[in-house]
């Protein structure tokens, strides 16, 4: 028997076979996602035109025509800025799934090309905070012992020690941050959405935000204890004790107290 | 090479035995007698989790440095670089980071903890439910209590050592309710942290009182509390040639040494593999103390907690209307500190603390009892039982109402609001319906020891009647069923004699009586040997 024929039917090859096949769809996962990322925004005055027609399409409801808002249902958005927008839009706040104590973040509705005219036409009403650039916002360059100090001073209150979030009054809440994208965390700050206060540059200053983003990104890494149970500290660390570690040890002693006869 | 082996043992024993005579007492502890249940292991989980506690901490003071001197951070924690920390953070990173092993040792630390503080409460509730504090073992439950107690000390001084911003805001927390004590608050809060919160010496101080005073303690207690149970013996539950004068079981040599020896491994192994997986008390994530900031999910370990709840239960103004924070004389008495994190703890522990001596004086039942109550034959005991967790458990989750409110989208207000009735609601209706469930369970016993066991076996008779066969119990299981008590309330004199004459103490006999009703009022009585024998003799015609 030849050697390919002998380790065809050796026993770890469907393990072989299905590890190569998961790599293969990953690959080309990666490859796919990374190609529609890298797309340029640059706002123009055609974009100007194309993210009016998309606000009077999906936002004008009730934001007005004219996006000056509808009093007790939607804010004016003359000068919030194409960042409110990227922001609010880009994390899916905007459109509203459905009224709530907050807008809930979902799955995107609109591409990053129309988010992007949205956001121009958004800016061309009045001059607002910009959407940040990928310098201003890469982690890399962030310094994460200062984010660490300006996070829980400014932060932690609400979204946690390390961003796993935290609840406010009224069924309002602190979101996660972990999945946050760095240009997400940066234009939050900028315009505070909902809840949330502004943190412009005479309080933060862009070094800030670019430390704080690096700080939330170090967490990518996990915790080097292990399983970190939400990082939402000692309420879920109790409830484990009791469960998994008293449970599996009380489960233990009647095992041990079963007689044997 | 087994010759061999046996005769160095025994050679081994004899030098040993004949310079102290300690075979007597080895033979005596050997063939001590215990018998045999799981739950009887629960006390044991705390005794084991207690030694890993010791061994894990003697590592940790190989490099923990209790000191509050600020020192700059350089260590290979990237987002700590250059930030300014007490000695004693530094040095928790230190361990956490670069001895290997250390942040392993750390966390089955703290796992053994939460852990040690878990199994105490469900061996004292093991305790409480079969009545394992009845006379004479009343003084070991006070021994018993004080563990838990130090227990919940130990923990506290240990949690707050790292000197992060988690347990500092905890700290801060003992110190705002030490100030709400009138007149001397002010005074003891000074005494404990050295002036001013948080001062210089705290840390320090409670490391002295974490590694020495509490474990010592402790351990002086464990030693007592272990001789009163040898003294005592053990209890046993109910069964056939079980009574309150002898004991039923194996002994220690050879069936529990390996028992309990075998089970010491089950512990730490389950305490390692826990601790090896998932990430406790991560100090790195809080950073060091600061008394500016306070971060979302700031709680105390699960078994402060209830303070912590009690804490944020509390209204400031009562019915919005009577304010809980009183000016008198240019000095402030803050009952919203003082009544849910000193009265109400105070009340609940003290309660916890003198039970076996409530229920022996409401009672009036003053034997010795060796065997164990089946929690059903003790309705009221049992409700009792059930409404103090469930007021426990209703603290314990207003304590964590933020991480409640984020995870199932609820309103922060009005789970607070919730709570607030429920404190007193709650318990009250776990009573109530923990009785009616001991009740129903004692009706069933009944029907079981009259009529047997339902076989699902259907016969039909010659005239067409329909019957399901019942199998009669067995004697052993009988006895298990009708060897309780029955216990009738308290009867007393009538309040005037023949004469007409007003009897001394009356009212103290009636509020006596009063009690006793409360137990014992409302019961089922175990079936007897008539009601059986009768029930017998229907069954067989």
């Amino acid at each position: 028997m030849n050697a390919l024929a002998r380790h065809r039917y050796h026993r770890a090859a469907p393990v072989v076979l299905v590890l190569l096949l998961l790599a293969l769809i990953a690959g080309i996962a990666a490859a796919v996602s990374t190609a529609s990322s890298a797309e340029a925004t640059t706002a123009t005055a055609d974009d100007v035109t194309e993210g009016q027609k998309l606000f009077a399409a999906n936002c004008a409801s009730c934001h007005g025509l004219d996006a000056q808002g509808t009093d007790g249902v939607a804010p004016s958005l003359v000068g919030v800025g194409a960042a409110a927008v990227d922001f609010q839009v880009g994390t899916g706040r905007m459109p509203m799934q459905a009224s709530g104590p907050q807008a809930i973040a979902k799955r995107p509705q609109f591409s990053e090309e129309e988010i992007s005219q949205l956001a121009a036409y958004v800016a061309s009403l009045g001059a607002g905070p910009a959407i940040p650039t990928a310098e201003q916002v890469d982690p890399a360059l962030g310094d994460a012992a200062n984010g660490m100090e300006l996070f829980r001073t400014n932060c932690a209150m609400c979204h946690g020690s390390v961003g796993g979030g935290g609840a406010l009054t009224q069924g309002k809440y602190a979101p996660n941050l972990w999945e946050t994208t760095p240009t997400h965390i940066y234009e939050a700050m900028l315009v505070g959405p909902q809840s949330m206060p502004v943190f412009n540059d005479a309080n933060i200053d862009p070094e800030g935000k670019r430390d704080i983003i690096a700080y939330l990104k170090a967490q990518d890494e996990g915790s080097p204890g292990g399983l970190r149970l939400g990082s939402i500290g000692p309420v879920a660390e109790g409830m484990w004790g009791w469960l998994v570690a008293l449970g599996l040890i009380i489960a233990s002693t009647v095992w041990i107290g079963a007689r044997s006869s | 090479m087994g010759a061999r082996l046996d005769s160095a043992a025994a050679g081994t024993a004899n030098y040993i035995d004949e310079r102290t005579s300690i075979g007597g007492f080895v033979k005596f502890f050997a063939r001590k007698l215990f018998p045999d249940h799981w739950s009887f292991m629960l006390g044991e989980i705390a005794l084991y989790s207690f030694i890993v506690l010791l061994l894990s901490g003697v590592f940790l003071t190989a490099f923990f440095v209790p000191s509050m001197t600020i020192v700059e951070y350089d260590g290979p924690l990237a987002t700590m670089q250059g930030v300014e920390m007490s000695e004693a953070f530094a040095s928790t990173l230190h361990m956490s980071f670069e001895v290997p092993g250390g942040l392993l040792m750390r966390q089955i630390h703290h796992w053994a903890a939460l852990l040690f503080t878990a199994a105490i409460v469900t061996h004292m509730a093991r305790v409480f439910f079969t009545g394992a504090f009845r006379k004479p073992r009343e003084l070991n439950w006070l021994v018993g209590f004080t563990l838990m107690i130090l227990s919940l000390a130990a923990g506290f001084s240990g949690y707050s050592l790292p000197d992060d911003v988690l347990s500092g805001n905890g700290l801060r927390i003992i110190e705002g309710v030490t100030r709400s004590i009138p007149i001397v608050g002010e005074y003891i809060s000074y005494w404990i942290f050295g002036g001013e919160f948080p001062g210089e010496i705290l840390i320090p101080r409670l490391f002295t009182m974490h590694i020495l005073l509490v474990p010592g303690l402790i351990l002086v207690l464990i030693a007592l509390h272990l001789f009163l149970v040898f003294l005592h013996k053990h209890t046993q539950y109910p069964g056939g040639g079980r009574t309150h004068k002898n004991v039923v079981g194996l002994p220690l040599f050879p069936v529990y040494t390996a028992k309990a020896g075998g089970f010491f491994f089950v512990v730490f192994g389950i305490v390692a593999l826990v601790a090896a997986i998932f990430t406790i008390n991560p100090v790195w994530n809080y950073g060091p103390y600061d008394p500016s900031p306070v971060s979302a999910g700031t709680q105390p370990d699960w078994y402060i907690l209830f303070v912590d709840g009690a804490l944020r239960l509390m209204p400031g103004w009562l019915f919005d209307v009577i304010p809980m924070e009183w000016e008198i004389w240019g000095y402030t008495l803050s009952w919203n500190l003082l009544v849910p994190a000193l009265i109400l703890p105070g009340l609940f522990f003290g309660f916890l603390a003198l039970y076996p001596w409530i229920e022996a004086w409401a009672t009036g039942d003053r034997g010795e009892k060796h065997v164990l109550d089946r929690p059903r034959n003790a309705p009221v005991r049992t409700g009792i039982g059930v409404a103090l967790i469930t007021f426990y458990v209703v603290l314990v989750m207003e304590g964590s109402n933020d991480i409640i409110a984020n995870l199932f989208h609820l309103s922060l207000n009005d789970l607070t609001y919730f709570f607030r009735i429920g404190i007193f609601v709650l318990p009250a209706l776990a009573f109530w319906i923990t009785r009616r469930i001991c009740f129903g369970l004692q009706r069933k016993d009944r029907e079981l020891v009259l009529h047997g066991k339902e076989t699902g076996r259907i016969v039909r008779h010659e005239h067409g009647e329909y019957v399901e066969v019942h199998e009669p119990l067995t004697d052993e299981e009988r006895w298990v069923l009708i060897q309780h008590d029955d216990i009738a309330p308290l009867e007393i004199e009538p309040e005037f004699n023949d004469r007409g004459v007003r009897r001394k103490g009356y009212r103290w006999d009636r509020f006596k009586q009063w009690l006793s009703r409360i137990y014992f009022e409302k019961r089922i009585s175990p079936v007897t040997a008539e009601e059986l024998a009768e029930a017998q003799e229907h069954g067989h015609h």
